[in-house]
């Protein structure tokens, strides 16, 4: 989009490792909504299909120690910080072997250990906290950096503009960004904000801001790596909107009657892997039986996933009352 | 609760839909807000066909943006409007806080502007929505002064109540059980009608054990009678209907009558509207009580999501049945 991307500074071990990761979330959420299709799965569920080159391309950016506060539809990012299929899915089934060990649902996971911060659905609520959690890196003088992001609905909310300002007056090592798959649920870009480009927004907080195709994954990797490069540097925020479409409705009970169907049509021809198989195959670094042999290892992946989840056991109910208050091993 | 309506019933659901069609038809005050409200009809489709209807000025897509909106909605209200604006779950309610309770409470008090809002609140567990999509908000507004708090249990409520509350010169929280959408079923007369705010319902007439309770709880309490009555235990039960203003008197003339209380809600324990009731009896019918007042109640856990610690969560017919002897023994 409005930034040249040479792909060439990606090596080919790690593109074809973002491909893998393309693959495991594609399979991986494709299993969920077959699931939640034979009413499985508890509760609703939320998936990436057509965004999953920005959570593989961000997380592929990050150092071990660097930390995430993910929006709802980045399963990737999850994936690559050491979640496992059949954690996630056990999240899904409300096991006990799901990272909230049944007490929440779907991607509304977190693992402080992992360097993920736990999702909060009031969108934008964990904005402020990705702030926070770079300013503890601030004040103790570590090079960790924090990204941090929501939707272009959620970029409507005071939290969002409260962090920004916050950001950027502290000059935080943080990367907001905005998975603009232009709709909020069923409202439309044009009903949620006066401006075309979110990016926009960036400029009344004096943050540098840049227009990333979302669909393409080694632009994200390419635009989170510099940004993420600059806030180590310690230069400060930066924010990134990644363009791209919601293929699937909001969750899959959702038919998304309300976006034209060439739109979608347009999207699809864009779809992330397709995307990143043809970029691959440009550069020489794969071709078709290399792309089976990947897809196969990570479909191999979630069927284990689905097994683990389905072995594992639901909580009981009084362990409802575990859990309100740290203790002292919690402490870290 | 079964889940197909009979001949001539609606669903909770409908009556409310039909209470907010109805509004707006005779005052063109009236006016609705909120996310996914327009083309969609509403996370729930409440708002189903009023857009077409009525256009774009009175169904209002907003931006994703619950204090901003609430306090257009307020600006709107103090200039005359009649908004209702619909949160598309309770939960994200605490996004208003702010607007709710420091300016549309404290308005009125404050330089005498009236604040005539609506603010429909889907709360309330049992579908497996997890700690974001279940919760029950009402005691953080019960405490305070300013705003309405009304949660009808039945159809023929929910559509008065709502129209009550569109009618009413205050900021109304409805709060409507997302349970009983399409599980409470009944029939509405076909002619205009209010619940007025501040009304409790004796849903049941019984001698030995008043049950104090709201929303969904209402249906769990009548069930609880049905098992009780082959012991031959009595129960009234009191559908609040209205949390502010409350209605203490026929809580005190029930209580005052059976002597024992049950307060049930589906709210967490701890500093609920069920403590405050509790906290009246003891300071207003000391003598009339023949045993310890009794609370049934979530535990103070945030509301979980996976089935068994949901269904360990919320209040149970059987918590009731065995209150209910225990307190008999008395
Ligand atoms: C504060 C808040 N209000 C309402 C909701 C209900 N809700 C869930 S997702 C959603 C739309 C989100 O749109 P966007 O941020 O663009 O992300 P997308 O789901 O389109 O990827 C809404 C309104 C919410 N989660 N949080």
């Amino acid at each position: 989009m409005d930034v040249a991307v040479d792909v060439t500074e990606i090596k080919r071990a790690d593109l074809l490792q973002m491909y893998y990761y393309l693959r495991l979330t594609r399979g991986l959420e494709d299993r969920i909504t077959a699931l939640y299709r034979q009413g499985r799965i508890v509760g609703g569920c939320y998936t990436s299909h057509g965004m999953e080159a920005i959570a593989v391309g961000y997380a592929s950016a990050l150092e071990r120690d660097d930390v995430i506060a993910p929006f709802h539809r980045d399963m990737g990012a999850f994936l690559i910080r050491g979640i496992t299929p059949g954690e996630v899915l056990a999240q899904y089934l409300g096991k006990r072997t799901g990272p909230t060990k049944g007490k929440d649902g779907n991607v509304h996971m977190g693992d402080i250990k992992r360097g993920i911060i736990g999702f909060v659905s009031h969108l934008a609520d964990n904005l402020p906290v990705a702030t926070g959690v770079a300013l503890a890196f601030k004040i103790r003088g570590e090079h960790r950096v924090v990204f941090a992001g929501t939707g272009d609905g959620g970029t409507s909310r005071g939290d969002f503009h409260e962090a920004m300002n916050f950001a950027a007056v502290r000059m935080l090592p943080v990367v907001l960004f905005c998975t603009n798959n232009q709709y909020a649920y069923s409202t439309p870009l044009r009903l949620q904000m006066a401006i075309p480009d979110v990016v926009d927004r960036a400029k009344a907080y004096g943050m540098p801001g840049e227009i990333v195709d979302g669909n393409d994954v080694a632009a994200v990797y390419l635009a989170a790596t510099r940004a993420v490069a600059r806030a180590r540097a310690g230069l400060g925020p930066a924010f990134l909107e990644f363009k791209t479409m919601r293929m699937h409705g909001h969750s899959e009970h959702d038919p998304a009657k309300y976006v034209p169907r060439e739109l979608l049509e347009e999207w699809k021809k864009r779809d992330p892997i397709l995307k990143a198989e043809h970029l691959l195959t440009q550069l020489g670094y794969g071709d078709i039986t290399l792309f089976q042999e990947i897809t196969e290892r990570a479909n191999k992946e979630v069927e284990a996933g689905v097994e683990f989840a389905e072995q594992s056991p639901l909580p009981e109910g009084p362990e409802v009352l575990e859990g309100v208050f740290a203790d002292s091993a919690d402490d870290h | 609760m079964t889940t197909t309506p009979a001949a001539g019933e609606v669903t909770y659901l409908e009556a409310i839909s039909q209470a907010l069609d109805e509004e707006m038809a005779r005052d063109e005050r009236v006016f609705l807000m909120g996310e996914d409200i327009g083309a969609y009809g509403g996370a729930f489709r409440i708002t189903e066909g009023l857009l077409e209807k009525y256009g774009e000025w009175r169904v209002l897509d907003t931006p994703l943006a619950e204090s901003g909106f609430v306090g257009a909605a307020i600006g709107a209200a103090m200039m005359g409007m009649r908004p209702v604006v619909e949160m598309q779950f309770a939960d994200f309610i605490s996004c208003a806080f702010d607007q709710i309770t420091e300016v549309a409470a404290k308005n009125h008090y404050r330089w005498g502007a009236a604040v005539p809002l609506v603010i429909r609140a889907p709360f309330g567990g049992g579908i497996h929505g997890g700690p974001f999509h279940s919760e029950c908000p009402e005691g953080w507004f019960f405490h305070s002064p300013g705003l309405k708090l009304v949660a009808p249990s039945t159809p023929y409520d929910a559509k008065g109540l709502l129209k009550a509350a569109i009618r009413d010169p205050n900021p109304v929280l409805y709060f409507e059980h997302k349970f009983l959408y399409r599980r409470a079923k009944g029939t509405l007369p076909e002619e205009d009608y209010v619940v007025p705010i501040g009304k409790a319902d004796v849903k049941l007439v019984g001698r030995d054990i008043s049950v104090i309770t709201y929303g969904a709880m209402v249906h769990l309490a009548l069930e609880a009678a049905q098992v009780l009555a082959n012991d031959g235990i009595a129960l009234e039960v009191i559908d609040l209907r209205t949390l502010i203003p409350l209605d203490t008197d026929t809580i005190f003339e029930s209580v005052g009558k059976t002597s024992k209380a049950i307060i049930l809600h589906e709210d967490n324990k701890t500093g609920g509207v069920g403590a405050e009731i509790a906290a009246l009896l003891a300071e207003q019918c000391f003598d009339q009580l023949d045993g310890p007042i009794m609370r049934i109640a979530a535990p103070d856990t945030p509301v979980p999501f996976s089935t068994p610690l949901e269904e360990f969560f919320l209040p149970k017919t059987g918590d009731i049945v065995a209150a209910a002897r225990k307190l008999k023994e008395y």
